[in-house]
């Protein structure tokens, strides 16, 4: 059944006359459903062309007389006599093969031939070929169309022309009767997408695939919008043009219909060529991955230290992790995050630190778990420096547990202290019954050139000693999560108070410092 | 009791830079030590050859009160970009000691930058400035322009040349003696 109706024929009659394609005729049409859309061009376009003149007769005697003395005016000063023909109930009509073929060639005055060759069998194996070159792996995908602004513009014109039309048969079109031109060009490539690459089409897809359409011959459509509308164009950082679509929609919504005639021929004209493909491309959604991790070296900082463009030590913990899932992964770049750091010079030991890793743009994204578990044997073999545990795949709302965990958990750490005075096994057998010491410290200096100078309160909750030699002992502590230990232990300039200097009575140091636990039960912890 | 130097590099070795002016504002001996961290922040303390840490001396007190209506104990900095902060010049005086001999030293910044802090434990007891001047004795913590953290020590002394100067200075007693 066409889908059409009768007070559609006029319309119809009317857009096609001017270039305008069988589908867009359907939008203006409001048919909004996607079956009719969806069949072969031709078939499409004869099938209008059948139906439009099928009816004439009826048509004819529909018209009223204003109306069709209006359209012919405007058919004369585009040059083109078609529908003045018509009018008059000309013969010219009925000899459809020479009408159509040439039809078939007119570039659409409104989607600048994105409903018409963008949506043939050829363009579709054009974009699938592109998907399956791209090495991306994908279990369905979402596709994105961005199509030139000047075809708001058009459509504006279109539209204009149309209601002005239809409002002299009393009827009304308003603009969001007119199915967008990104929903009806969707619900034709869906399906042969679909079919073409055999996954479904789904709008929560991590796998994009995005195709960006521009049409330079008619790129000045825009500008008399920005001399009507200035305030609507402001320049943005990102932006190679201020005529973005939601600019010139904005524009569109604010201008006079009596400025945009002035400015803007309705119906719009035909352009010359369809559309120039501008770029296919592919994309995934990141992911992420977990695990913890050890850190054996005083001399690995956890993320790349760099100072005045050098860097100071070449390898870092994050780039140890990463550059072995950027590689399997086939990731285009990482972002490396955990539950707090440690200093260079720190080692962390016990169960490890939680750590994520977002992978951006990643080609492979289907691991087993026992892909994972050789992942992380791969990672465990390539350096002694670190070693990683529970490492998992996990998605991006889970890596919040880890943060949760950074001001409210505990800590515990194992630090080796030097005394200027020689010291017994009894000098520091007190520390053992300290619970719960709550110290103030000041932003210690080595960090206040980043961060606000406060003095914030933090506790101690137990430590624990044991005698090395008469100028060493080591300290155990647990402590809440945010507390500065080597500021605790020498006491950072008398900033950091009470600190371990000041509670024996002595000059303090600390030589080494390890994590021994950071307690954040995220991620699960695995059995291997 | 035996107190032994240390085994390893003090923490004022380890992450500080020395840098020496002597004779402040042409007084003699008036010796500063700026201590400045590797991430620009500077420490200002007294040079272990001023005049106050000569043995025999007794501070009476100190004073923050640089003049009637400037108080470096007033000084505020909030925020990540330490906003508020006063702003010193090398001659900048910080504070002033009083000795109970009836001597008076007044202590500059000797490098441009922002006052963070200054040390108010050595109001409450000023002894701990004779005691560990190089750190909690310290006067006062100064942050320097990013741009100007290499140029403020330009007209400084390093340890060296400081070590220098005090032999020299000693040498040149010792002749005229």
């Amino acid at each position: 059944m066409f889908p059409l109706t009768e007070e559609n024929k006029f319309v119809a009659q009317l857009l096609l006359s001017t270039g305008t394609c069988p589908r867009c005729i359907f939008r203006f049409c409001g048919v909004d459903f996607h079956a009719p859309y969806r069949l072969p061009y031709k078939e499409l376009l004869h099938d209008l062309q059948k139906y439009l003149e099928t009816e004439k007769d009826e048509l004819i005697l529909e018209v009223s007389n204003p109306a069709p003395k209006k359209i012919r005016l405007q058919e004369l000063e585009d040059g083109t006599d078609d529908l003045s023909q018509n009018g008059e109930g000309g013969s010219s009509v009925g000899d459809g093969s020479a009408d159509s073929k040439n039809l078939d060639l007119t570039v659409c005055n409104v989607c600048l031939g994105i409903l018409q060759e963008f949506c043939e069998k050829e363009f579709v194996k054009q974009v699938c070929h592109k998907v399956e070159t791209s090495g991306f792996e994908f279990t369905s995908l979402v596709f994105s169309v961005s199509y030139p602004p000047q075809v708001l513009v058009r459509e504006h014109a279109a539209w204009l022309l149309v209601k002005q039309e239809m409002g002299k048969q009393s009827l009304s079109l308003g603009r969001s009767d007119v199915v967008q031109l990104k929903e009806a060009y969707k619900w034709i490539m869906h399906p042969l997408f679909s079919e073409e690459l055999g996954v479904p089409i789904d709008g929560k897809s991590l796998f994009e695939v995005s195709v960006v359409f521009a049409h330079p011959e008619t790129v000045e459509d825009c500008h008399f919008l920005g001399t009507i509308c200035p305030d609507c164009f402001k320049p943005a950082k990102n932006k190679q043009s201020v005529f973005t679509r939601m600019a010139v929609m904005k524009a569109l919504n604010k201008i006079k219909e009596e400025d945009f005639h002035k400015q803007f021929p309705c119906p719009p004209n035909s352009p010359k060529a369809v559309c120039t493909v501008l770029e296919i491309e592919c994309a995934h959604g990141a992911v992420f991955v977990a695990g913890r991790y050890n850190k054996y070296s005083r001399n690995l900082p956890q993320t790349p230290w760099v100072i005045d463009g050098e860097r100071k030590l070449e390898s870092s913990v994050e780039e140890l992790i990463a550059d072995h899932l950027l590689i399997v992964f086939k990731a285009e770049s990482f972002n490396f995050s955990s539950s707090g750091r440690e200093d260079v010079d720190v080692r962390t030991l016990g169960n490890g630190r939680p750590f994520a890793v977002e992978l951006v743009n990643p080609r492979r994204v289907r691991f087993t778990s026992q892909d994972m578990k050789e992942l992380q044997q791969k990672i465990n073999q390539s350096s002694n420096k670190i070693q990683v545990r529970d490492l998992q795949l996990v998605t991006r709302e889970a890596i919040g547990h880890m943060k949760e965990g950074e001001e409210e958990k505990t800590k515990t750490y194992s630090a080796l202290i030097w005394t200027n005075k020689a010291i017994q096994k009894e000098d520091i057998e007190f520390l053992n019954d300290v619970k719960d010491l709550k110290i103030d410290q000041k932003t210690p200096l080595r960090v206040l050139h980043r961060r606000p100078l406060a003095v914030r309160t933090r506790v101690i909750h137990s430590m624990e000693t044991l005698f090395v030699d008469e100028h060493h002992f080591r300290l155990c502590l647990k402590t809440q999560a945010g507390t500065y230990i080597k500021e605790f232990v020498h006491g950072d300039f008398g900033r950091t108070k009470p600190n371990i200097g000041s509670l024996m009575n002595v000059t303090a140091d600390i030589l080494e410092l390890d994590v021994e636990s950071v307690d954040v039960d995220w991620p699960p912890a695995l059995d291997n | 009791m035996a107190t032994e130097p240390p085994t390893a590099p003090s923490l004022v070795d380890r992450y500080f830079t020395r840098w020496y002016k002597a004779d402040v504002k042409g007084r003699p001996c008036e010796d500063h030590c700026i201590l400045q961290h590797s991430n620009r922040i500077c420490v200002i303390t007294l040079a272990e050859s001023h005049p106050v840490l000569k043995s025999g001396k007794t501070i009476q007190s100190i004073s923050y009160q640089i003049s009637t209506n400037c108080s470096r104990l007033e000084n505020k900095v909030s925020g990540k970009f330490k906003r508020g902060a006063q702003f010193l010049t090398e001659l900048a005086p910080l504070c002033k000691i009083y000795c109970s001999d009836g001597e008076e030293y007044t202590i500059s910044s000797c490098v441009r930058g922002r006052l963070m802090e200054v040390n108010e434990n050595i109001l409450h007891k000023p002894s701990i400035l004779q005691e560990k001047p190089s750190t909690e004795g310290y006067i006062a913590v100064v942050l320097p322009k990013f741009e100007e953290s290499k140029s403020i020590t330009e007209g400084l002394l390093t340890q060296k040349q400081y070590e220098e100067v005090v032999e020299k200075r000693s040498n040149g007693t010792a002749g005229t003696s």
